[in-house]
């Protein structure tokens, strides 16, 4: 399922909104949890999982076409744990 | 600073800010949203939303575990795994800050 086909079946369950409203909707979610993120702040779902950031240190890097060394600066890294329900239901059997 | 929680109260008031329905609307089509998209993933179908990244879901096949206090040899039986695959828009965007500090 892409973006779009999400935006499509939030919007036939709900006929009173425009699509448009509903593009909104998910972006201003997408939106809050990308900047939370940035902020070094957690998300946190249940039923789905949550959202934080790792930091990964500085580290000496190489070109691996040149071989020649780099410097990486100190960067963050977004990271999903998936909740325990959610994992869960990944591994519910149909007719179980 | 200590990093702060948000939970779906906060995406609802979002939303609520933004695009103008009521509150309690708000917070019903933020859990339509999660229940789209936890119900898709929960059927083995992978989601993909541009600029934010993709959720995979990957099955993952029998192996031998261990028991780390005991050393007891365990069976790992075949499961289904989720994982997050954030897209590049969404690291650059977590990197740089506002306040023009490196991190």
């Amino acid at each position: 399922m892409i973006k779009s086909e999400l935006v499509q079946r939030i919007a036939e369950a709900n006929p009173h909104l425009y699509q448009r409203d509903v593009e909104n909707i998910i972006d201003a979610i997408l939106d809050e949890v990308t900047r939370a993120l940035a902020r070094g702040d957690r998300v946190e779902l249940r039923g789905f999982g949550a959202f934080s950031v790792k930091s990964r240190p500085a580290r000496t890097g190489r070109n691996p076409r040149t071989g020649a060394q780099v410097k990486v600066m100190e960067k963050v890294v977004p990271y999903f744990k998936t909740g325990k329900e959610m994992r869960e239901r990944l591994n519910r059997r149909a007719g179980k | 600073m200590t990093p702060k929680t948000l939970t779906r109260a906060d995406l609802s008031e979002v939303v609520y800010q933004k695009v103008g329905l009521s509150r309690t609307e708000s917070a019903a089509l933020v859990e339509l949203v999660l229940r789209e998209l936890t119900d898709t993933l929960a059927r083995g179908e992978n989601v993909k939303l541009s600029s934010f990244g993709s959720f995979i879901v990957r099955n993952k096949g029998r192996r031998i575990g261990r028991n780390p206090k005991t050393g007891e040899e365990v069976p790992i039986e075949p499961r289904r795994v989720m994982v997050f695959k954030p897209s590049n828009i969404l690291k650059s965007r977590i990197n740089d800050r506002a306040d023009g500090k490196k991190r």
